[in-house]
């Protein structure tokens, strides 16, 4: 069997499957996966649906500024969402601050991923003082609210930074400290698979064979330890995305020029009182529709994996 | 014996079970240690079936584990074809050794990494031994390998989960004997399979140790499949042998007490009529072992001397004996 029919295999084999039936017969989650899809894709390929690119001041013009939806009284269709007080139009600029969210979310899941399962793997195939030695390093971290971390870790690494390469970092920073301050999670369920999969017999057998720890913990552990892990990691996706943005709205994530969702609505909650609602009502619905649709996938996946609940 | 492939002598694994140091301090609770293995000893010939029977928890599988080294002895020594493999340390120094020694595994559904297609299971060995180069030659041996043991070279596309129990303990043993060992280790290697399939299984470990000249180390506690495979057995209890020889020897003239009582559990065709006797009590906990023979208080021919003195292994006829009864010569005969 060639590479190409063993993928084809595997495609028939998942459309075959338990998995693939629990989707179908779930319309929610259809549902939430259209969304979540519709939204990732926009983000995506935002600079060929939106009329303005929102971060290039040129664009702009302040004469535009706080124009309400198109179908207000000065609506017009130029900003079918109405416009902020740059005069930047709404719609182009939800999609492109979700990119921005969105691949914030995205990046820093990844990192925590990677950080928490090396991490977990090795305390729980190693065991002892090693992983006493992490978990409670893991368990400090866990004691503190995400957030407070996440705002610690920025302050810390903006106050290191030298000034000229604070706007130009800045994302990288976020990404980091979101990264560094959910990746406990994932450390504490693959320490636990770990353990259980560390006592199985084909674990003894590649011992005997006489293979390294690393090998062993990174080509036999590490593929099954992975399923809790994609379940996590939707979840913490829809954090993640919620932790930039809150970030954001304290005005500590990324610069205003280039603002995500949450600086969006934070510029619109000045003007929330002075009549000017659509500038945080459109951001802010989008963040939570993106967000609920992500941890819904997340609430099917994990039901979807685990077989005591079918 | 003038040919041993594996010595072991006084071979002792401790296990510390003890609750964590707080709870130690606080509840005054004493360390606690379980004595798995305690001080047993054989050679194993070469081309020979070494047979370890007992009771759940006497330590036979740790004996095995101990051989491979999954874990390492707390004292005694090893000696594998003349080479130390006593620690972790002597078996780095001598990988040549472990090269040489494979393990077969009691559960098939535990011991093939689910996520594994069986070639890549089976080429483990040869990968990481480079006893084979190249992706086409891999491939080919592997074939051989399933051939050997009976399955088809087409079945190593397949994942474990597409196997039965018979056919994964198959797997088992191809990827046993991909790395070309001389010695294997089987700990229980047909107690999870029907009783069809265990004859079948035990038929290809005998089949391959005539063709391949392969020396085993057999754990069971089937005293029939014993039976079938062994040319030596020994009986292990509570962490110590208590009577070990030709396996001739040991079924037809049982010397200790306990090899008796396992021996007349045995359900036998032929033995329509006579009432079984049932192995009687528990075996006792291996954390607080009796004093003195620690077969003593399940034994019907304990004395005094049996409750304060652990027995020391005496040589009577072909076999190797630790009972005060045999040596004080006041055994029963034996029905046989």
């Amino acid at each position: 069997m060639g590479p190409v029919s063993r993928m084809q295999d595997n495609f028939a084999r998942f459309f075959d499957g338990d998995i693939w039936h629990s989707f179908r017969t779930s319309p929610v989650t259809v549902v939430a996966t259209v969304l979540a899809v519709v939204m990732i894709v926009a983000a995506i390929i935002a600079p060929l649906i939106t009329p303005q690119d929102p971060f290039d001041p040129a664009s702009l013009d302040l004469m535009d500024a706080f124009t309400g939806p198109v179908w207000g009284a000065d609506g017009v269709w130029r900003f079918p969402l109405g416009t902020d007080d740059q005069g930047r139009d709404l719609y182009s600029a939800i999609l492109y601050g979700s990119r921005i969210s969105i691949g914030v979310g995205f990046a820093s899941v990844l990192l925590s991923i990677v950080i928490g399962v090396t991490l977990g793997l090795i305390a729980g195939y190693v065991g002892g003082t090693t992983d006493a030695v992490i978990m409670r390093i893991a368990d400090v971290q866990i004691s503190f609210p995400a957030l407070l971390v996440a705002l610690l870790l920025n302050g810390v690494l903006r106050a290191l930074l030298p000034g000229s390469s604070q706007e130009t970092l800045a994302l990288v920073v976020i990404i980091f400290s979101i990264g560094m301050s959910i990746w406990p999670q994932f450390a504490r369920t693959v320490r636990g698979s770990t353990m259980v999969e560390k006592s199985k017999e084909y674990v003894q057998a590649a011992r005997v064979i006489g293979l390294s720890s690393r090998a062993i913990m990174f080509r036999h552990v590490l593929p099954n330890v992975m399923g809790p892990v994609l379940v996590i990691g939707t979840i913490n996706l829809a954090i993640a995305v919620l932790l930039e943005a809150t970030l954001s709205f304290l005005g500590v994530g990324v610069p205003p020029t280039e603002p995500s969702l949450g600086t969006l609505i934070r510029i619109g909650q000045d003007f929330l009182f002075s009549g000017e609602w659509w500038i945080v009502i459109f951001p802010g619905i989008f963040l939570a529709l993106l967000v609920l649709s992500v941890n819904l996938l997340g609430d099917w996946l994990r039901d979807a994996l685990n077989p005591k609940l079918r | 014996m003038t040919d041993a492939l594996l010595k072991v002598d006084n071979l002792v694994r401790h296990f510390d079970v003890s609750p964590p140091w707080l709870n130690r301090v606080i509840e005054r609770r004493p360390k606690s240690v379980v004595k798995a293995v305690d001080g047993i000893g054989f050679e194993i010939g070469r081309g020979e079936t070494f047979s370890l029977v007992g009771e759940s928890g006497c330590g036979k599988s740790t004996v095995a584990r101990l051989v491979v080294g999954l874990y390492n002895p707390t004292a005694g020594t090893l000696e594998f074809d003349g080479i130390d493999i006593s620690s972790g340390a002597a078996r780095a120094r001598n990988r040549g050794a472990q090269r040489r020694m494979q393990m077969i595994f009691q559960d098939p559904y535990a011991s093939l990494n689910p996520r594994w297609r069986v070639t890549d299971i089976v080429a483990e060995p040869i990968r990481f031994n480079k006893l084979v180069s190249g992706d086409a030659a891999i491939r080919v041996r592997v074939g051989e390998l399933l051939e050997q043991v009976g399955l088809s070279a087409a079945d190593g596309e397949k994942y474990p989960h597409e196997f039965s129990g018979g056919q994964r303990q198959r797997v088992s043993i191809a990827r046993a004997l991909a790395g070309s060992p001389e010695f294997l280790v089987c700990d229980e290697p047909t107690s999870a399979l029907d009783v069809s399939v265990q004859a079948q299984i035990l038929n290809l470990m005998k089949k391959l140790q005539r063709e391949l000249g392969l020396t085993y180390l057999f754990i069971s506690h089937d005293l029939a499949v014993v039976y079938h495979v062994s040319t030596k057995v020994g009986v292990m209890y509570l962490g110590r042998l208590v009577e070990w020889g030709e396996t001739e020897v040991i079924f037809n003239a049982p010397r200790h007490p306990y090899t008796r009582m396992l021996l007349d559990a045995i359900p036998d065709l032929d033995m329509s009529g006579r009432a079984r006797t049932p192995v009687a009590g528990e075996v006792p906990s291996p954390i607080d072992p009796p004093s003195g023979c620690a077969f003593h208080p399940r034994c019907p021919l304990a004395t005094d001397r049996c409750r304060s003195e652990a027995p020391k292994p005496v040589s009577v006829g072909a076999a190797m004996v630790a009972c005060h009864a045999v040596e004080e010569n006041r055994l029963p005969e034996w029905h046989g």
